[in-house]
Protein backbone atom coordinates (compact mmCIF):
# COMPACT_ATOMS: atom_id res chain seq x y z
CA UNK A 1 0.00 0.00 0.00
CA UNK A 2 1.87 3.37 -1.16
CA UNK A 3 1.23 6.43 1.02
CA UNK A 4 1.91 10.18 -0.96
CA UNK A 5 1.65 13.15 0.28
CA UNK A 6 2.19 16.88 -0.84
CA UNK A 7 1.59 20.39 0.01
CA UNK A 8 0.54 23.17 -2.01
CA UNK A 9 -0.78 26.99 -1.54
CA UNK A 10 -3.79 27.83 -3.08
CA UNK A 11 -3.15 30.84 -5.27
CA UNK A 12 -7.23 31.78 -6.38
CA UNK A 13 -8.03 34.63 -5.29
CA UNK A 14 -11.48 33.40 -4.03
CA UNK A 15 -9.89 30.65 -2.30
CA UNK A 16 -10.99 27.08 -2.21
CA UNK A 17 -14.99 28.65 -2.47
CA UNK A 18 -17.72 26.45 -4.01
CA UNK A 19 -16.76 25.78 -7.24
CA UNK A 20 -13.18 25.06 -6.88
CA UNK A 21 -14.36 22.53 -4.36
CA UNK A 22 -16.48 20.78 -6.44
CA UNK A 23 -13.73 20.45 -8.95
CA UNK A 24 -11.16 19.17 -6.32
CA UNK A 25 -13.85 16.52 -4.59
CA UNK A 26 -14.79 15.58 -8.08
CA UNK A 27 -11.25 14.46 -9.12
CA UNK A 28 -10.56 13.02 -5.95
CA UNK A 29 -13.52 10.91 -7.02
CA UNK A 30 -12.01 9.58 -10.03
CA UNK A 31 -8.88 7.81 -7.68
CA UNK A 32 -9.21 4.61 -6.10
CA UNK A 33 -7.16 6.17 -3.35
CA UNK A 34 -7.83 7.34 0.21
CA UNK A 35 -7.11 10.73 -0.13
CA UNK A 36 -7.29 13.30 2.85
CA UNK A 37 -6.98 17.26 2.71
CA UNK A 38 -6.28 19.66 5.61
CA UNK A 39 -5.27 23.40 4.86
CA UNK A 40 -3.49 25.56 7.68
CA UNK A 41 -2.34 22.64 9.83
CA UNK A 42 -5.91 22.22 10.61
CA UNK A 43 -8.18 18.85 10.96
CA UNK A 44 -7.90 16.24 8.38
CA UNK A 45 -11.10 15.51 5.99
CA UNK A 46 -12.25 12.81 3.21
CA UNK A 47 -11.16 15.06 0.30
CA UNK A 48 -14.12 13.20 -1.62
CA UNK A 49 -16.48 14.38 0.52
CA UNK A 50 -18.17 18.00 -0.99
CA UNK A 51 -19.65 18.71 2.07
CA UNK A 52 -16.63 18.75 4.37
CA UNK A 53 -14.20 20.05 1.48
CA UNK A 54 -16.40 22.88 1.29
CA UNK A 55 -16.90 23.77 5.30
CA UNK A 56 -13.34 23.95 5.45
CA UNK A 57 -13.32 27.60 4.10
CA UNK A 58 -9.87 28.11 2.70
CA UNK A 59 -8.67 31.29 1.65
CA UNK A 60 -6.46 32.33 -0.84
CA UNK A 61 -2.75 31.77 0.21
CA UNK A 62 -3.61 29.02 2.65
CA UNK A 63 -1.44 25.90 2.46
CA UNK A 64 -3.17 22.93 1.49
CA UNK A 65 -2.03 19.26 2.20
CA UNK A 66 -3.18 16.16 -0.04
CA UNK A 67 -2.30 12.78 1.64
CA UNK A 68 -3.21 9.63 -0.20
CA UNK A 69 -3.01 6.28 0.45
CA UNK A 70 -3.78 3.34 -1.80
CA UNK A 71 -3.80 2.12 -5.27
CA UNK A 72 -1.79 5.59 -7.37
CA UNK A 73 -1.46 7.93 -4.76
CA UNK A 74 1.26 9.03 -5.96
CA UNK A 75 -0.92 9.68 -9.37
CA UNK A 76 -3.98 11.39 -7.16
CA UNK A 77 -1.72 13.87 -5.12
CA UNK A 78 0.13 14.75 -8.23
CA UNK A 79 -3.19 16.05 -10.36
CA UNK A 80 -4.88 17.19 -6.90
CA UNK A 81 -2.12 19.95 -6.41
CA UNK A 82 -1.85 20.59 -10.48
CA UNK A 83 -5.34 21.67 -10.23
CA UNK A 84 -4.83 24.09 -7.01
CA UNK A 85 -1.97 25.34 -8.79
CA UNK A 86 -3.73 25.73 -12.05
CA UNK A 87 -6.32 27.85 -10.08
CA UNK A 88 -8.56 25.49 -10.71
CA UNK A 89 -8.58 26.12 -14.47
CA UNK A 90 -10.70 29.28 -13.61
CA UNK A 91 -8.69 31.87 -14.57
CA UNK A 92 -11.70 33.24 -17.38
CA UNK A 93 -14.26 32.91 -15.07
CA UNK A 94 -12.63 35.01 -12.56
CA UNK A 95 -14.33 38.25 -13.68
CA UNK A 96 -17.59 37.23 -12.95
CA UNK A 97 -17.46 36.05 -9.74
CA UNK B 1 -32.94 20.35 -18.88
CA UNK B 2 -30.13 17.37 -19.32
CA UNK B 3 -30.40 14.34 -21.34
CA UNK B 4 -31.61 11.76 -19.17
CA UNK B 5 -30.12 8.24 -19.09
CA UNK B 6 -26.59 8.29 -18.15
CA UNK B 7 -27.08 5.90 -15.23
CA UNK B 8 -26.39 8.51 -12.68
CA UNK B 9 -28.78 9.64 -10.04
CA UNK B 10 -31.12 12.71 -11.81
CA UNK B 11 -31.79 15.72 -10.19
CA UNK B 12 -35.07 17.68 -9.46
CA UNK B 13 -35.40 21.30 -8.10
CA UNK B 14 -38.66 22.42 -7.06
CA UNK B 15 -38.97 25.84 -5.99
CA UNK B 16 -42.32 27.92 -5.27
CA UNK B 17 -40.72 30.45 -7.86
CA UNK B 18 -39.81 29.10 -11.16
CA UNK B 19 -36.98 32.07 -11.33
CA UNK B 20 -35.76 30.28 -8.24
CA UNK B 21 -35.50 26.80 -9.37
CA UNK B 22 -34.46 27.73 -12.76
CA UNK B 23 -31.57 29.83 -11.36
CA UNK B 24 -30.74 26.72 -8.76
CA UNK B 25 -30.56 24.89 -11.81
CA UNK B 26 -28.32 27.12 -13.50
CA UNK B 27 -26.02 26.72 -10.39
CA UNK B 28 -25.72 22.91 -10.53
CA UNK B 29 -24.98 23.13 -14.27
CA UNK B 30 -22.46 25.51 -14.06
CA UNK B 31 -20.41 23.82 -10.86
CA UNK B 32 -21.09 20.17 -11.41
CA UNK B 33 -21.83 20.70 -15.52
CA UNK B 34 -23.67 18.44 -18.15
CA UNK B 35 -23.95 15.18 -17.15
CA UNK B 36 -25.97 14.74 -14.22
CA UNK B 37 -29.28 14.96 -15.75
CA UNK B 38 -31.23 17.82 -14.01
CA UNK B 39 -34.70 19.65 -14.28
CA UNK B 40 -36.40 22.37 -12.50
CA UNK B 41 -39.85 23.48 -11.94
CA UNK B 42 -42.11 26.19 -10.41
CA UNK B 43 -44.55 28.23 -10.17
CA UNK B 44 -48.15 27.18 -10.51
CA UNK B 45 -50.52 26.49 -13.59
CA UNK B 46 -51.63 29.87 -13.26
CA UNK B 47 -48.48 31.45 -13.87
CA UNK B 48 -48.43 32.27 -9.67
CA UNK B 49 -45.81 31.56 -7.29
CA UNK B 50 -46.45 27.47 -5.81
CA UNK B 51 -45.89 24.30 -7.05
CA UNK B 52 -47.78 21.38 -9.28
CA UNK B 53 -47.46 17.70 -8.48
CA UNK B 54 -47.92 17.15 -12.68
CA UNK B 55 -45.00 19.51 -13.38
CA UNK B 56 -42.86 17.95 -10.17
CA UNK B 57 -43.91 14.18 -12.03
CA UNK B 58 -42.70 15.64 -15.59
CA UNK B 59 -39.68 16.35 -13.97
CA UNK B 60 -38.75 13.55 -12.57
CA UNK B 61 -39.46 11.44 -15.50
CA UNK B 62 -37.37 13.63 -17.69
CA UNK B 63 -34.45 13.35 -15.61
CA UNK B 64 -35.57 9.63 -14.91
CA UNK B 65 -32.92 6.53 -15.00
CA UNK B 66 -32.50 3.04 -13.23
CA UNK B 67 -30.10 5.02 -10.94
CA UNK B 68 -33.11 6.91 -9.18
CA UNK B 69 -34.05 10.75 -8.59
CA UNK B 70 -33.27 12.87 -5.54
CA UNK B 71 -35.67 15.83 -5.37
CA UNK B 72 -35.23 19.01 -3.74
CA UNK B 73 -38.40 21.12 -2.16
CA UNK B 74 -38.12 25.13 -0.51
CA UNK B 75 -41.15 25.34 1.60
CA UNK B 76 -44.12 23.16 2.56
CA UNK B 77 -46.46 22.84 0.05
CA UNK B 78 -43.88 21.42 -1.92
CA UNK B 79 -42.65 18.91 -0.39
CA UNK B 80 -46.60 17.63 -0.19
CA UNK B 81 -47.04 18.02 -4.39
CA UNK B 82 -43.78 15.81 -4.75
CA UNK B 83 -45.06 13.18 -2.47
CA UNK B 84 -48.08 13.29 -4.81
CA UNK B 85 -45.71 13.68 -7.40
CA UNK B 86 -43.98 10.42 -6.65
CA UNK B 87 -47.23 8.56 -6.25
CA UNK B 88 -48.42 9.21 -9.81
CA UNK B 89 -45.29 7.87 -10.76
CA UNK B 90 -45.72 4.72 -13.15
CA UNK B 91 -45.02 1.09 -11.83
CA UNK B 92 -42.19 0.74 -9.10
CA UNK B 93 -40.29 4.13 -10.01
CA UNK B 94 -41.45 6.08 -6.93
CA UNK B 95 -39.18 3.40 -4.82
CA UNK B 96 -36.68 4.81 -6.81
CA UNK B 97 -36.98 8.47 -6.15
CA UNK B 98 -36.12 10.89 -2.68
CA UNK B 99 -36.85 13.78 -1.35
CA UNK B 100 -34.04 15.00 0.47
CA UNK B 101 -33.51 17.48 3.72
CA UNK B 102 -31.87 20.10 2.59
CA UNK B 103 -31.53 23.02 1.15
CA UNK B 104 -32.49 23.83 -2.24
CA UNK B 105 -29.46 25.67 -3.27
CA UNK B 106 -26.44 23.75 -1.57
CA UNK B 107 -28.22 20.57 -1.74
CA UNK B 108 -28.68 20.31 -5.05
CA UNK B 109 -25.66 21.14 -5.94
CA UNK B 110 -23.81 18.92 -3.34
CA UNK B 111 -26.21 16.48 -4.73
CA UNK B 112 -25.49 16.82 -8.12
CA UNK B 113 -21.58 16.67 -7.22
CA UNK B 114 -21.79 13.26 -5.78
CA UNK B 115 -24.38 11.64 -8.68
CA UNK B 116 -21.83 13.15 -11.04
CA UNK B 117 -19.04 10.56 -9.31
CA UNK B 118 -21.45 7.47 -10.13
CA UNK B 119 -22.78 7.74 -6.16
CA UNK B 120 -25.81 5.75 -5.61
CA UNK B 121 -29.34 7.13 -4.24
CA UNK B 122 -28.98 6.46 -0.90
CA UNK B 123 -25.45 8.31 -1.03
CA UNK B 124 -26.38 11.20 -3.12
CA UNK B 125 -29.48 11.86 -0.50
CA UNK B 126 -27.16 11.36 2.65
CA UNK B 127 -24.16 13.64 1.53
CA UNK B 128 -27.38 16.30 0.74
CA UNK B 129 -28.60 16.09 4.35
CA UNK B 130 -25.43 16.11 6.06
CA UNK B 131 -25.50 19.92 5.20
CA UNK B 132 -28.59 20.01 7.35
CA UNK B 133 -27.98 20.43 11.02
Amino acid sequence: MSTARTAVTITHPVGLHARPAVKLTKLAKSFPAAIRIRGAEGAWVDAKSIVKVMALKLKSGTVLEFEAEGDEAAVAVDALRSLVERDFDEGAALHHD
Amino acid sequence: MTAPGNGKVGIVIVSHSPLVAQGAADMVRQMVGDDVPCAATGGNPAGGLGTDPNRIREAIEAVWSEAGVAVFVDLGGAEMNAEMAIEMLEGDRAGRVRICNAPVVEGAVVAATEAAGGAALDVVCATAEELSP
